[in-house]
């Protein structure tokens, strides 16, 4: 049972590894939330992850699978774009529907842009490019309480350098998971 | 949508009424002249030791930082008193201060200065001023105002403070000081970023915005008790507060109907008025003198230009048109231009235009140059710069001519803004 357990948080430590996601404080929580479905699981043998169960009940929880398009938290844009860029959408899509498929699950979309602008245009540009994913999430199937849209503008920058190597980094949204 | 404290962040109220000399802006650098320089010898003060030396140091480094006197050294000449001067001994000097600093009972101290004109053989000034000794940085310029006005016939603006952010990594203060630097005292030091701080037109609040709450919330600070309240907290960004001249609105800018728009509020947070509507980000609203309209900036047309709005609602005119975008438009103390950040060739400039003429001149050679703002006496403008990869203060006159800059001791500062005349 304990080797179990810990095989499983091992397995978590390493898609947190593998994910390009967010702080060790999110990977945590999920880990702590899933462990208790586990115990359960033996008593059913392996058999149980054939059976078409809610997420939340298989052995890996896709949030934490280094492979899926869940794994992929952030969506980039163009200068002073912000429209998700097709080649991202299918992303979005994968959030939206796991969202709508554990609907005790809620994120926070965090817009960001790059310094070329006032502190408050960027603000708002950040605010917009977050609207646009939260709107897409919804429309994929998220319910509007499971997802908050906020910006933080050229506040939080991933990169600093006056570069688009800085730059391209900071056009961004995040979909951070809170719970 | 749910609030959610995402961030736990620590935030520390310091008290207004501790002085601290040791975090000031240490490294001041003057570039150019005023078109005609008035030549003016500032002799040392006579009185307490101590306090002499303070006071016409600072009086002279307020004169020279100016960029509009040409201070002329007193050649080892001290008199002390109006009857000991003889004119003759001077010839060649348009202009003589002198003066004397005195301790009076109660911790206070008195200034008294004269101020001559010595061609015409004339005294143009006699006064005293008096006040607490802590506060010998306030009299000094309060001499140094006194002296300005009666050489230039504007006001003076030595006495008055800014405000603005220093941040160094996660630490964010936002602080205000003396218009040298000089006095630095922190309002409000969290880590969590603070933006946009705003004066109320009395020099009495602050308002701001900060990430305290996990996304832009704006507040409204006393800079008397350090309360404060929340001013706009609705879903997605609150930002961008500017005061209305009378102090009875402020506007800010909400997304909690979509997208950015402005509104204004009663300081209290109360009785919320749109005055945009429609798709495009509006944003950095800025009252005229009057009250009557707003500036601000918005991408309704595309690119970021600057527009204006009458308070009572209607269509918004255009105003800049140059290529490029332009940001952060403010008012001049007259109401007859504004200054603005013009985005151009991959460079932040200064700019100021002038409402009849509608012709932007650049008053700045372009780099990182934003958030600017008038002085009250509309002669300067203070804006961000950046320089040997720091983020630092800089002013430069309304015409062009005078530039300064500062650097912070440590930390890179961010969104300086004016304050205004403070009223006696």
């Amino acid at each position: 049972m304990k080797k179990l357990v810990m095989g499983f948080v091992l397995l978590n430590f390493l898609a947190a590894c593998a994910s390009d996601a967010p702080p060790v404080a999110e990977e945590t929580a999920a880990v702590e939330e899933v462990a208790p479905v586990v115990e359960v699981a033996p008593e059913e043998a392996p058999a149980a992850m054939a059976e078409p169960t809610p997420a939340a009940a298989v052995m890996v929880d896709p949030l934490n699978d280094a492979n899926s398009l869940l794994a992929k938290r952030s969506v980039f844009y163009p200068f002073d774009a912000d429209s998700v860029p097709s080649g991202d959408k299918a992303i979005i899509q994968a959030h939206a529907q796991y969202l709508a498929d554990n609907p005790g699950r809620s994120v926070r979309v965090e817009g960001n842009a790059d310094e070329r602008g006032s502190s408050e245009y960027n603000l708002a540009l950040g605010q917009r490019r977050a609207n646009g994913v939260r709107k897409m999430l919804v429309l994929g199937g998220a319910k509007a309480s499971q997802v908050e849209a906020v910006s933080f503008g050229e506040e939080k920058p991933r990169a600093t350098g006056h570069d688009e190597s800085a730059w391209s980094q900071n056009r961004r949204t995040d979909i951070v998971y809170r719970n | 949508m749910q609030r959610v404290l995402v961030w736990r962040s620590w935030v520390f109220f310091i008290l207004m009424s501790v002085t601290s000399a040791s975090h000031a802006i240490l490294s001041i650098e003057i570039i150019g002249s005023g078109e005609n320089q008035i030549p003016i010898t500032v002799v040392p003060f006579t009185g307490d030791a101590k306090l002499v030396k303070d006071v016409s140091a600072i009086v002279t480094a307020d004169l020279q930082r100016s960029g509009l006197f040409k201070l002329i050294d007193a050649a080892g000449k001290s008199p002390k008193e109006l009857h000991e001067i003889n004119y003759a001994d001077w010839v060649g000097i348009d202009n003589l201060v002198i003066g004397s600093v005195h301790e009076l009972a109660n911790d206070r101290i008195e200034v008294r200065v004269r101020l001559l004109d010595m061609t015409k053989k004339k005294e143009l000034l006699a006064q005293a001023v008096s006040a607490r000794k802590d506060q010998m940085r306030a009299i000094s310029h309060r001499v140094s105002d006194l002296i300005y006005e009666k050489l230039t016939g504007d006001a003076g603006v030595f006495g008055t403070r800014i405000a603005y952010i220093n941040r160094q990594g996660k630490d964010n203060r936002l602080v205000v000081a003396d218009s040298d630097g000089y006095g630095e005292q922190a309002v409000l030091s969290i880590n969590e970023p603070i933006m946009s701080p705003a004066w109320s037109p009395d020099g009495s609040h602050l308002a701001y915005v900060t990430f305290e709450l996990g996304h832009a919330v704006v507040y409204v600070q006393s800079l008397y008790t350090n309360q404060r309240i929340v001013l706009a907290n609705f879903s997605g960004s609150n930002s961008s507060p500017a005061w209305s001249p009378d102090g009875k609105h402020l506007a800010v800018v909400l997304t909690r109907d979509g997208g950015s728009q402005i509104y204004l509020v009663r300081p209290n947070g109360t009785e919320f008025r749109r005055l945009t509507f429609g798709g495009a980000i509006d944003t950095e609203p800025n009252f005229s003198p009057d009250g009557q309209h707003l500036l601000f900036a918005s991408d309704r047309g595309g690119s970021v230009q600057i527009y204006r709005l009458s308070v009572d609602g209607g269509a918004a005119e255009r105003l800049t048109f140059e290529g490029g975008s332009n940001f952060s438009p403010r008012y001049s103390p007259d109401g007859k231009s504004f200054v603005f950040s013009h985005h151009s060739g991959g460079r932040f400039y200064v700019a100021v235009q002038d409402f009849d003429s509608r012709q932007m001149q650049l008053l700045t050679e372009g780099g990182w140059e934003k958030k600017p703002s008038f002085s009250p006496n509309g002669k300067l403008v203070l804006y961000s710069s950046e320089a040997k990869s720091r983020g630092i203060l800089a002013t430069v006159s309304s015409d062009g001519r005078v530039k300064q800059r500062m650097f912070p001791q440590s930390g890179d500062i961010r969104e300086p803004t004016w304050g205004p005349f403070l009223r006696k």
